[in-house]
């Protein structure tokens, strides 16, 4: 199972040079290795239906415990199935439908990469793993929606789409870690999916959010209310991507993840609930939506809404293989339809259903797909569609009480509405006239057609003979969800189906009835529908707007507020920061004043050198001339000085009256020919400045005071001025610390000054050119 | 002796690229040489303490704490040769890249100098000496900011230094404070002795001070505003250097002094540093999101970034701090932390280079300015898709690993909060990082006014950047690796006393004349 990933990774890489080297037909061989993939999947038929799931295990990430575990199960191999069999005939699909594009190469590596993800996401069997497929999924739907990166449209959509797929993923991520953790207990998280445990979790005060948080993440991916938006926008992308991705296999991840989790959280009234619930609104707003377009691919897309509601609903009703028929039905004709669709969009040069009229007297292969396929979507008998719906009323009906009447009556308007959409997408176009008739349109090539009418014969022979793999693959993958064999046996057969006349066929007929009522009076019924457009604004897309407006307007504005441009206000903030921090610090510690070093001990002479720094250090702010400025500057150096000799320091203070000497010099000789000091301030922005420096400056104040007060331990200077001559042969300390002990640190200065001498000299010779700055 | 070679080796490349002042070939030859064999001498170290051992090394023979100690351990081993990686990718792409004028005269020997700085920073084990290594940092990117004198550099640079001086300025009062009151400067020995202080809270009020300093210089909230009004500046080449390592050597000083010396109230410090951590998250994607410029908006996300990593140190040290010890859990948000270093110093680096070649293909990094690169350069595309998702935490990619790490330990941790505000920033990441992607790369090709680049610029320009996509695509197949590096690194930065044993009587190469 690696192996089959890994060879649609290599494919992938291979698929752009591949094109480029024997052209579009490289097509063909990517698609028959798609359709080898689905064969070895099928020759594993036998041995997972009979109940033996296939494991496959790799080590990866174990300190994070994350092992690249797979696990082909009736779920999985259910998934496979479709992911490379649906995957080889839309590969084959694209030969034709983007033969002449440009992009043809960078398509299929894209697609091909999306498709090994997808069926790694299905096959794993851990979270962490599962995830990161998804995510890859969601990367690969977004390039492929904006494959046609020129329209701006695509570009917006599929930027949409990701966004909305993204804050999913985050929501799942989060999701199924708090799952591993509640699973796990004290033991650390368990990522293995089979090895979850329902009971830990059930007890878990994480169960909850976990819940909510995973659920986030399923229903985004899966374009669940109220996340639908993104699906019909992702429109914007090539005909094959919307067979594949969003309608048989990626907006399926979310069902996927929700079925793989159901044995695990099935005991979490919550989880079947809203379950329940949002599949079922779904179900029936996806079903009405579609009823409002005409386009194609946009009625289409909205009744792929519908059908993914149906089924997180019937997972979340325990009907595990009417869940099953009807994912694998769905699979089959919307796959078939969407590729219909982009053939007839093609041919007729307009996407408008209502427009076009006979276009089957030119398809003459792919109107019958199209009959066969819409005939399966309205779940007309014999098609599995029927079967699929027949299974869906029967469950509604199952769930007992109001719920079961409420859940009849929304079903069955679905289903009603849904026979109305698909006269309209698949039978309307091509059997009906219409205003716009294509001239001299032709059939298109064969791999173009071919896939479209091989779904939709398997969507008529499945129907009419289930037992041919069918049902064994619906019993399997129903195990997989209850965690044991299914109690009932599956009843897919017409005959069972047929007869004896029940309430679910009953309902059944009604919305066939009621679906041709509402397709024969369509004007009335569309311009009845025209009025809710105006609802649209209370909608979660224009939520979704608004969202992102307000996002972008409050970031504009603080970042307004706080990168301002001004250094002022950036030094401002700093320093009250600083002084803030330091001042509760302070706070906190308690009986402060104990610390503070006792003031009996100054001398006159203590008391008149502070004086002399605190003058100078004011004046220096004062002062406007430079020479003044720098005068008052080392009169505190000087100051500093003389109380090192005072207190027993000679050494220290000869390298301090060295240093100030050098530095006035050389600021003299550098500054005396510079202009007086500007003022550019106001005299109010002074004062605030003012208070604000004295602030830091009594908060140091007392940091000094009280580090004074708690010294711990004798300096490590002790031992270097004990140790100058003996060991370092030097009799002057600072020399010696300078050169031996710390001279690294010297050699750091060293550097430093080179580089400040560097920049002096940069920045007087390099001038920038005219031209560079000009074109800045 | 090892373990200080990657301070010498640019040191000495940098003092022999003044010999060749105005020609700009030796230079670079030069560069390259020394930053490769800087990279060569970070590995054999990172290979030497990879079993755990901790290399330390005692200038002048002077023993700890009377001198200054150089110490390797795992994180500053790690920190080393990613600096080194930065390094050498950024001096090859400065061959291709740079401008005649800026390559004969500076650029080369100044970036070499920070590389030193940054390498010491990492390595060094004395308080005053990181303050030397700060300065050289400080200064050697002063220098590169103003290189060519363009108004905008200018301005620039002026905010630039004028903060970061606010920085020195703060850390040089706290180095002077905790000496005054502990009277050592070695950190092993800081560690030892600030215990002796009659009160916790003294320490942490010393903490403090250090922590602003050094959250000024990492860009945290609220002192970032000298990042967004300076990288944009300089030339491409410049701008990478400084992303990449500029601000993680302010993470890595918080980092060091925080786990090995002031542990005395980590759950208080752990829960300032989260809220910190959070806030920096917020405000720098917010900036983020509504700038129109390639390299405004990677500025701000290098902000955002910072919030990541200290995020990994908050919950680690809170973690530890309430229970009293260390715990699996804390080792592994503490990982989170470091992996989130490595991960983004490769791709935040590289972001900017791309960045770079997109500025000297088309002339611009605005984003409305370019358009439709998918078409025209597609390779380019390919490596900006590659790197921009790694940094949006897309996986397989290194950066989902990070992301993934910090998020587990957070919340085995409990620490939601924070979690939700990182999944949060995450998402509006993504949205920044395919807002470039949707307006630069996608969309109609403009006519180029510059011309097409010539082979040998393209070479030097393209391999560096393929270089660091095939490293965040490595680290992230190969995450094993990273994984177990960066758990053993944040095992032993949780734990101290094997920092200070290793300072004070493990084995330690000595040079010079012993005492």
């Amino acid at each position: 199972m690696h192996t089959t990933v890994l060879i649609l990774l290599l494919l992938a890489a291979l698929a752009p040079m591949g094109v480029r080297v024997i052209g579009k037909s490289a097509g063909l061989i990517i698609a028959t290795v798609s359709l080898a993939i689905t064969g070895w999947y099928a020759s594993r038929f036998g041995i997972v239906t009979a109940g033996a799931p296939i494991l496959e295990t790799m080590s990866w990430v174990p300190s994070l415990g994350v092992g690249v575990e797979f696990l082909l199960d009736g779920l999985s191999l259910t998934f496979a199935l479709l992911i490379c069999g649906i995957g080889g005939l839309v590969l084959l699909y694209t030969s034709s439908y983007l033969g002449d594009s440009p992009g043809l190469g960078r398509f299929y590596a894209t697609l091909l990469t999306f498709m090994a993800s997808m069926l790694g996401l299905v096959l794993a069997n851990n979270l962490i793993v599962m995830f990161i497929f998804w995510e890859l999924t969601s990367i690969t739907s977004f390039l492929l929606i904006g494959f046609d990166f020129h329209r701006e449209s695509a570009r917006r959509c599929a930027w949409q789409a990701l966004v909305v797929t993204g804050l999913g993923g985050l929501c799942l991520l989060a999701g199924i870690i708090l799952l591993a953790i509640a699973s796990g207990g004290s033991t650390g998280p368990e990522f293995a999916i089979r090895e979850l445990d329902p009971g830990a979790i059930l007890d878990s005060p994480l169960a909850g959010a976990s819940v909510i948080l995973t659920l986030i993440g399923c229903f985004s991916k899966s374009a669940i209310v109220p996340f639908h938006f993104w699906l019909p926008n992702a429109m914007e992308a090539p005909s094959p991507v919307s067979a594949l991705l969003h309608s048989a296999t990626m907006v399926k991840a979310g069902v996927y993840l929700i079925a793989r989790l159901e044995p695990t959280l099935n005991e979490q009234r919550f989880w079947s609930d809203s379950l329940v619930a949002f599949g079922a609104t779904t179900m029936l707003l996806g079903a009405a939506l579609a009823t409002r377009h005409v386009a194609f691919k946009k009625l289409l897309a909205y009744s792929t809404v519908s059908s993914l509601g149906i089924l997180v609903m019937l997972i979340g009703l325990g009907a595990y293989a009417a869940a099953a028929t009807y994912l694998i039905a769905h699979a089959l004709f919307k796959a078939c339809l969407f590729l219909v669709a982009g053939t007839a969009t093609h041919i007729a040069g307009t996407k408008d259903t209502e427009a076009i009229g006979h276009l089957g007297r030119s398809m003459k292969i792919s109107r019958w797909s199209a009959l066969l396929g819409g005939l399966s979507l309205a779940g007309v008998a014999p098609f599995i569609g029927f079967a699929g719906k027949e299974l869906t009323i029967k469950s509604g009906l199952n769930a007992g009480g109001l719920e079961a009447i409420l859940l009849a009556i929304a079903i069955g308007l679905a289903a009603a509405l849904t026979v109305f959409a698909s006269i309209q997408v698949a039978f309307k176009p091509f059997f009906m006239p219409g205003p716009h008739k294509p001239e001299h349109a032709q059939e298109a090539t064969w791999p173009e057609w071919l896939g479209p009418i091989i779904l939709a014969t398997l969507g008529l022979v499945l129907g009419l003979a289930p037992f041919l793999g069918m049902v064994p693959l619906v019993e399997s993958f129903g195990a997989s969800l209850a965690g044991a064999p299914l109690a009932d046996d599956v009843t897919l057969g017409l005959g069972y189906l047929l007869w004896p006349p029940s309430i679910p066929l009953g309902i059944s007929v009604l919305a066939v009835v009621i679906g041709i009522g509402l397709f024969m009076g369509r004007s009335p019924y569309r311009s009845l529908l025209a009025k809710t457009f105006a609802w649209d604004r209370f909608g979660p897309e224009r939520t979704y707007d608004r969202l992102v407006g307000t996002t972008l307007a409050s970031a504009q504005v603080l970042t307004n507020a706080l990168q301002n441009g001004s250094l002022r206000s950036y030094t401002r903030i700093i320093v009250l920061t600083a002084t803030a921090c330091v001042a509760l610090a302070t706070l906190r510690i308690d009986a402060v004043a104990s610390y503070l070093p006792s003031f009996g001990a100054l001398t006159p002479f203590d008391v008149m050198l502070a004086l002399t720094i605190a003058a100078s250090a004011v004046s220096a702010t004062m002062i406007r001339s430079r020479l003044g400025a720098i005068a008052a500057l080392s009169g505190i150096g000087f100051a500093i000085a003389v109380y090192f000799v005072l207190h027993g320091a000679p050494d220290l203070a000869g390298t301090q009256f060295a240093v100030e000497t050098l530095i006035v010099i050389i600021f003299v000789l550098v500054t005396h020919r510079l202009p007086r000091f500007a003022r550019y301030t106001t005299n109010l922005s002074r004062s605030i400045d003012i208070v604000i420096a004295l602030g830091l400056g009594s908060v140091v104040t007392t940091l000094t005071l009280l580090a004074m007060g708690s010294t711990v331990a004798s300096p490590v200077s002790d031992f270097q001025a004990a140790e100058a001559v003996p060991s370092a042969y030097g009799r002057n300390v600072i020399n010696v610390i300078l050169v031996d002990y710390r001279a690294i640190d010297t050699l750091g200065e060293v550097f430093v000054l080179a580089v400040a001498a560097i920049g002096v000299f940069t920045l007087l010779t390099i001038r920038p050119s005219r031209e560079a700055e000009a074109t800045r | 002796m090892l373990i200080a070679l990657p301070v010498l080796i640019p040191m000495l490349g940098a003092a022999l690229c003044l010999l060749f002042w105005g020609r700009s070939r030796p230079q670079a030859v030069l560069a390259l040489a020394s930053t490769a064999s800087m990279l060569a001498a970070s590995v054999w170290i990172l290979f030497g303490v990879r079993d755990g051992t901790i290399l330390t090394l005692n200038f002048g023979g002077w023993q700890a704490p009377f001198g200054i100690t150089f110490v390797a351990d795992l994180f500053g081993a790690i920190m080393v040769t990613l600096g080194a990686i930065v390094g050498l990718a950024v001096m090859a792409f400065s061959v291709g890249a740079s401008d005649r004028l800026r390559a004969s005269s500076g650029h080369y020997p100044l970036s070499l100098t920070l590389l030193a700085a940054v390498s010491g920073a990492f390595l060094t084990g004395d308080l005053f000496n990181l303050y030397v290594w700060f300065e050289l940092m400080l200064l050697s990117s002063f220098v590169l900011l103003t290189l060519g004198g363009e108004r905008g550099q200018l301005e620039g640079a002026i905010k630039y230094v004028t903060l970061n001086l606010l920085s020195s300025m703060l850390f040089l009062m706290a180095i002077g404070l905790i000496y005054g009151t502990v009277g050592t400067l070695n950190m092993a020995d800081l560690a030892r002795r600030i215990d002796d202080l009659q009160d916790p809270k003294l320490a942490t009020l010393l903490a403090t001070l250090l922590l602003v300093s050094f959250g000024i210089k990492a860009g945290a909230f609220p002192f970032f505003f000298w990042l967004p009004a300076s990288y944009h500046t300089p030339p491409p080449a410049v701008s990478a250097l400084f992303s990449g390592l500029l601000t993680k050597v302010g993470v890595y000083a918080i980092i060091r002094v925080l786990s090995l010396i002031f542990d005395q109230e980590w759950s208080l410090l752990g829960d300032v540093v989260l809220v910190v951590a959070g806030l920096t998250m917020v405000t720098g994607v917010l900036g983020a999101i509504v700038q129109n410029d390639m390299r405004r908006i990677l500025s701000f996300h290098i902000v955002s970034q910072i919030g990541y990593m200290l995020m990994g140190l908050g919950i680690a040290i809170g973690l530890v701090g309430s229970l009293g010890a260390s715990s699996p859990i804390a080792v592994l948000a503490m990982s989170g932390a470091v992996f989130y270093i490595f991960h983004h110093i490769i791709v935040k680096a590289n972001l900017f280079l791309i960045s770079g070649a997109v500025l000297i293909t088309t002339g611009s990094t605005n984003l409305k300015e370019v358009n439709g690169l998918a078409k025209s350069h597609p390779f380019l595309s390919m490596l900006f898709l590659i790197s921009s998702m790694s940094l949006a935490g897309i996986p397989i990619l290194s950066g989902f690993w990070a992301k993934f790490v910090l998020v587990r330990g957070g919340l085995e941790a409990g620490s939601y909060t924070i979690v939700l505000v990182s999944l949060a920033v995450s998402l509006l990441t993504l949205y920044s990082m395919t807002k470039i992607w949707t307006q630069v790369f996608w969309g109609e090709p403009d006519d180029l006014k510059s011309p097409p680049l010539d082979r040998r610029t393209k070479a030097w320009v393209y391999s560096p950047i393929a270089g660091m996509c095939v490293l965040t695509i490595c680290i992230g197949i190969g995450a094993e690796s990273s994984a177990r590096l960066a758990l053993d690194a944040a095992e032993q930065l949780l734990d101290s006393s094997r920092y200070i044993d290793a300072v004070f009587d493990g084995a330690s190469a000595q040079i010079g004349d012993a005492p």
